[in-house]
């Protein structure tokens, strides 16, 4: 077991290194001065060389590359260009949206798909499974962004339930904060829910199947009994590693909600980073969803060996 | 089987507008009249006018083509460059190729994929063929780690080690036995990268990523109209529908195949 | 409701005060600044909420785009032109307490003209020679050359006076003269102003304005729907205004702006180097359904580089009238029956998007094939404005009284002609009032009748307010939002 996590370490170190590289060289090739972005039309070429000489652009990129990799290693990320504050502290600003926003979005989706995926695979073949498999059907077909645009046709606008965007701050308290991130989460969590519910299904149906579930039965248990002691349980691995899966992913993946309900979370940050080319923005932003990437990906990896020996060789 | 018929009557509809598109619509796409601008949905026009007088109908049969076609280069792209490269790792299995092969995966896996797609296109610009390019890249390693594992499974088989011991390499078994034997289940993975596509091509160009005005495409038709959404409803139900109509065909028709070509399932329902 | 609870909540925070009189704004804004620094970024966000409220320069611009005097209560210009002594305000404070001198305006200016300057404007200061300080309220500038725009130049948001212990920290918390003071920044939501108590001038009205950033039309239509925002004074969605001018509880308020929207044109790029062509293509566009298709009606149609609510400005719209047989004789003539193609940049604002579409229809109607790319303002500077890889593109001017671009062969695009380059030049020693428009008509006429760039229309600025609100500017002479003088109607 420890060879194996020792092996998959060193290939996680690898791993970033790579993508540490791979980040910082295609932003290398990206056109477009930050200077100029920032100084617009009517700049002098002198006046943008003293900017990028106060950005530190000037320095050969190597230099740039080191400073950047040795200062992430410190936690020190930088100074935004556009921003002129840490990168690090902008980080940190945003995350305390999107990471409520992702962790909304996955709690509203378990409470939707956990449920429904069971009562589907139970009542396997009814009008009730039926349905529900057409609607999860329906639910990945939607796309998100075009679900935010109804939403907030229907609750902000014409209801005027909600506000159509922004985000207030947790300081005025968690209320109308997350009043706030409801409309988004929705959003981002109905595909996510679509998904969720027909893992959750299918898992069930195949650990019903199962030989333990037949002792089960045999020893007198109902079939709902058999289903919450030990169907439940064996249905779950698969059930987590998803919804693992879609935490990184939602972390991620909000940029096109963030921008639909302008949320200042990390999704939007990146997008406007890249059209100022804040380059330093964009990379540690970039890096730090790889860095949370490789890491879910290596803690299930191990989980599942620690589990199942078989796979230590196997991988 | 019902599920494959319904997907694929969705799926044709739309292919056959998409083709129509090719040599007749219903108006000019690139036409403007600005004085028809917002019509509702009518005898004139079926779905209503845009913003610009345009027959949205019109601009939804060009849309299909350009989402079919964006998606189905880029499923080419994952099939043509990750099959193989599953194949050949199969065949070195644990060693230092199909090593680098499986954490390239992963390391392609661990990039936001959209970001991507922006990085992409603020190197090379906006267009149909970069959008291509940004959903291709993100199908291979889904391609190379399917076509890795169902390989390996099968290199395990009799009929392979009778193939080795007539003494063919790793390369002819992997294209001679191998690859027949994948075949349903790359058929069945590609109609669902298919229908990823094509909703990774409307977000790419709801954000304004994908192929460039005039033709028209489904995610910038809703970008355009969004603020218009309150005025005229239809301007952004009908591309809206139109994607999920696509997407639904296919995935419908994607388990239909998969209960139809996967034998393991057929045999468990049988 | 909503509205109701707010009105609470503010009589619960400023408890001190009378009641019913509501003495906050917010305001709607599509872009959050950078930062909030006006003298080292061009981007019009930190003016917008910094300009005349948190800074003030030696000069300003009053709403109706004249110049008065700003930190400088009165100065006197040298016989010869080539020195001007400001006498500055007295008892002027700093947010930080500290007073105003004359060394903070040397700092200022000798800073924002300095070798390592990274003012975005550094040519307003480009004909000052030296910065003197006479005494503690009096400065004396002197120039290289006589040069009429001076206290034009002044009055731009990048020369205002900062103190002389400027640092770093001013970007997220300026300290400046105004009658107000910074509050607070909550990153992606809102910046908050409050009114300064120790305020040299005539004190603010409004006890605090709050500015929201909304980028998004669709969300800033919501917003002022749910009173969230009390105006919006750059509306992004001119379709929706409609919708607010039938709406009792709001005023819409269509001003000027001097932006002059234009399709600019590669002059060096064939085949837009023979003057043919780019007639053919002025007589090609139909301006009114760019304004009407683009901006829903908002907007006047401009035949030269010239705002219209200029005293010395020339209807030229006569020289480039719609007329697609005339453009089709033209391209024909110029050897180009069979039209040709060539590349449509678009910048981000939908001035250009949606007038980008527009324009490469009623080309392609005479011939000309255009092929559209859409790019970030990022991608566009690098591509058009500095690397002239483009044969149009569709862009606003903003900048006020920039009519002197056409004397810079290496602007992007491109236009070298002698005779406007002796203009302008003659221009800039000129004092006189009547000669000045002379020279500004001849210009406005030569570029027009040389069909330099495409010339389509002054950008309207389109605001949408609560009705109860006194005191918005109209017009946009600069882009600010001056808050001093508004208030709420009883």
């Amino acid at each position: 077991m420890l060879r194996y996590a020792l092996k998959r370490l060193i290939s996680l170190g690898l791993s970033l290194v790579a993508a540490s590289l791979v980040i910082f060289l295609s932003l290398e090739i990206v056109p477009g001065d930050p200077a100029a972005a920032m100084l617009g039309i009517n700049a002098e070429p002198e006046t943008l060389k003293a900017l990028r000489i106060e950005l530190g652009l000037d320095k050969p990129p190597l230099q740039r590359y080191l400073s950047w990799t040795s200062g992430m290693l410190t936690g020190d990320f930088g100074i935004s260009y556009t921003y002129r504050a840490p990168v690090s502290q902008i980080i940190l600003d945003r995350i305390w949206i999107s990471l409520p926003l992702a962790l909304l979005a996955l709690l509203l989706s378990t409470l939707i798909a956990v449920p429904a995926g069971i009562w589907a695979a139970t009542k396997r073949g009814s009008i009730a499974d039926i349905a529900i498999v057409g609607t999860t059907q329906l639910g990945v077909a939607i796309p998100n962004f075009w679900f935010a645009v109804i939403l907030v046709l229907i609750f902000a606008i014409n209801l005027g339930w909600f506000s159509a965007g922004g985000f207030p701050g947790w300081a005025g308290g968690p209320l109308p904060a997350l009043k706030a991130l409801t409309l988004p989460a929705i959003a981002l969590a109905l595909p996510q829910a679509a998904i969720l519910t027909r893992v959750m299904r299918s898992a069930l149906l195949d650990t019903l199947g199962e030989d333990f579930m037949r002792t089960a039965r045999a020893k007198g248990l109902s079939q709902r009994q058999a289903i919450w002691r030990h169907g439940f349980r064996n249905a779950l691995i698969p059930v987590l590693t998803i919804i693992g899966l879609q935490f990184s992913f939602l972390l991620a993946g909000a940029i096109i909600i963030e921008n639909v309900f302008f949320l200042p979370g990390l999704g939007r940050l990146i997008f406007q980073a890249i059209a100022q080319r804040d380059l330093i923005v964009v990379e540690s932003v970039i890096m730090l969803l790889v860095f949370a990437v490789i890491v879910i990906t290596f803690l299930v990896d191990l989980a599942y060996a620690w589990v199942d020996p078989r796979l230590r060789s196997r991988a | 089987m019902r599920g494959l018929l319904v997907g694929g009557a969705l799926a044709i509809v739309f292919l056959a507008a998409a083709l129509l598109s090719l040599i007749w619509t219903p108006y000019d796409v690139e036409a403007l009249d600005i004085a028809a601008k917002m019509q509702p949905p009518g005898g004139a026009h079926w779905f209503g006018t845009d913003h610009f007088g345009r027959d949205i109908l019109s601009m939804i049969m060009v849309g299909a083509r350009v989402s079919i076609a964006v998606a189905l280069v880029a499923v080419g792209i994952g099939i043509g460059l990750g099959v193989p490269l599953g194949l050949a790792a199969a065949t070195r299995k644990g060693s230092a190729f199909d090593e680098i092969i499986m954490r390239s995966n992963d390391l392609i896996f661990a990039f936001p994929s959209l970001l991507i797609a922006v990085m992409i296109t603020a190197v090379f610009g906006p267009s149909a063929l970069n959008a291509i390019i940004a959903i291709g890249i993100f199908n291979i390693p889904v391609f190379a780690r399917l076509t890795r594992g169902a390989a390996l499974s099968l290199w395990q088989r009799e009929f392979i080690l009778a193939a080795r011991v007539a003494g063919k390499g790793p390369a002819r078994i992997s294209v001679e036995h191998i690859l027949p034997n994948i075949a349903n289940l790359l058929i069945v993975q590609g109609t669902i990268q298919f229908s990823l596509g094509i909703l990774a091509e409307a977000g790419l160009s709801y954000i304004g990523l994908g192929v460039q005005p005039p033709t028209p495409s489904w995610g910038r038709m809703l970008a355009d109209s969004q603020t218009l959404a309150s005025l005229a409803p239809h301007l952004v139900l009908f591309p809206g529908f139109a994607i999920i109509l696509t997407v639904l065909g296919l995935n419908l028709m994607g388990d239909g195949l998969r209960d139809l070509l996967d034998p393991r399932i057929r045999r468990a329902r049988s | 409701m909503k509205h109701l609870l707010g009105g609470i909540a503010s009589l619960c925070v400023l408890a001190g005060s009378a009641y019913a009189q509501q003495t906050t704004l917010t305001i709607g804004m599509q872009l959050e600044p950078p930062h909030l620094d006006p003298t080292s970024a061009a981007a019009a966000a930190i003016d917008e909420v910094v300009y005349a409220n948190i800074y003030e320069g030696l000069t300003r611009f009053a709403s109706d785009g004249s110049v008065v005097p700003g930190l400088a209560q009165s100065w006197e210009i040298a016989e010869d032109g080539l020195s001007y002594t400001f006498t500055l305000q007295e008892g002027v404070l700093f947010h930080d307490g500290s007073t105003l001198t004359a060394d903070d305006v040397k700092f200022s200016l000798d800073r924002a003209r300095g070798e390592d300057s990274t003012n975005a404007q550094k040519a307003l200061f480009a004909d000052i020679d030296s910065v003197n300080v006479v005494d503690d309220s009096t400065v004396e500038v002197t120039l290289i050359a006589p040069n009429g725009s001076l206290l034009f130049n002044l009055a731009w948001g990048d020369a205002v006076i900062v103190d002389q212990g400027f640092t770093e920290d001013a970007k997220t918390a300026p300290n400046g003269t105004g009658p107000f003071k910074f509050a607070d920044w909550v990153q992606g939501d809102r910046v908050e102003i409050a009114s300064n108590p120790d305020y040299w001038g005539e004190a603010a009205k409004l006890e605090g304005v709050t500015f929201k950033f909304i980028s998004d039309p669709t969300a800033a239509f919501a917003a002022l729907m749910a009173g969230d925002v009390d105006a919006f004074p750059v509306f992004p969605a001119p379709e929706n205004l409609p919708q607010f001018e039938a709406d009792p509880r709001f005023n819409v308020i269509v001003g000027s702006t001097e932006g002059e929207t234009i399709l600019s044109t590669n002059n060096q790029q064939p085949p837009f180097d023979d003057v043919r062509v780019r007639e053919a293509v002025a007589h090609a566009i139909d301006r009114q359904a760019i304004i009407n298709g683009a901006m829903f009606g908002y907007g006047t149609p401009i035949g030269t580089h010239f705002a219209p609510h200029n005293p010395a400005y020339l209807d030229l719209t006569a020289n480039s009238d719609f007329d697609p047989e005339k453009s089709k004789a033209l391209l024909e003539e110029a050897g180009y029956a069979d039209g040709f193609t060539t590349t449509l940049k678009l910048p981000p604002p939908s001035y250009a998007r949606r007038g980008g579409e527009i324009i490469a229809a009623q080309l392609r109607a005479v011939g000309i094939e255009t092929e559209i790319t859409n790019l970030e303002w990022a991608q566009w500077l690098e591509e058009v404005f500095r690397g002239k890889d483009y044969g149009l593109t569709i862009v606003s001017h903003t900048e006020p009284m920039d009519i002197g671009i056409y004397a810079r062969p290496d602007y992007y695009f491109q236009y070298d002609d002698p005779v406007v380059q002796a203009m302008m030049k003659g221009l800039d020693a000129m004092t006189d009032a009547d000669d000045r428009t002379a020279v500004l008509q001849a210009v406005q006429t030569r570029i027009s009748e040389n069909y330099v760039n495409g010339y389509l229309f002054q950008l309207a600025k389109t605001g949408v307010a609560d009705a109860r609100i006194v005191g918005l500017w109209e017009n946009s002479p600069t882009q600010a939002n001056d808050m001093t003088a508004v208030y709420w109607k009883e």
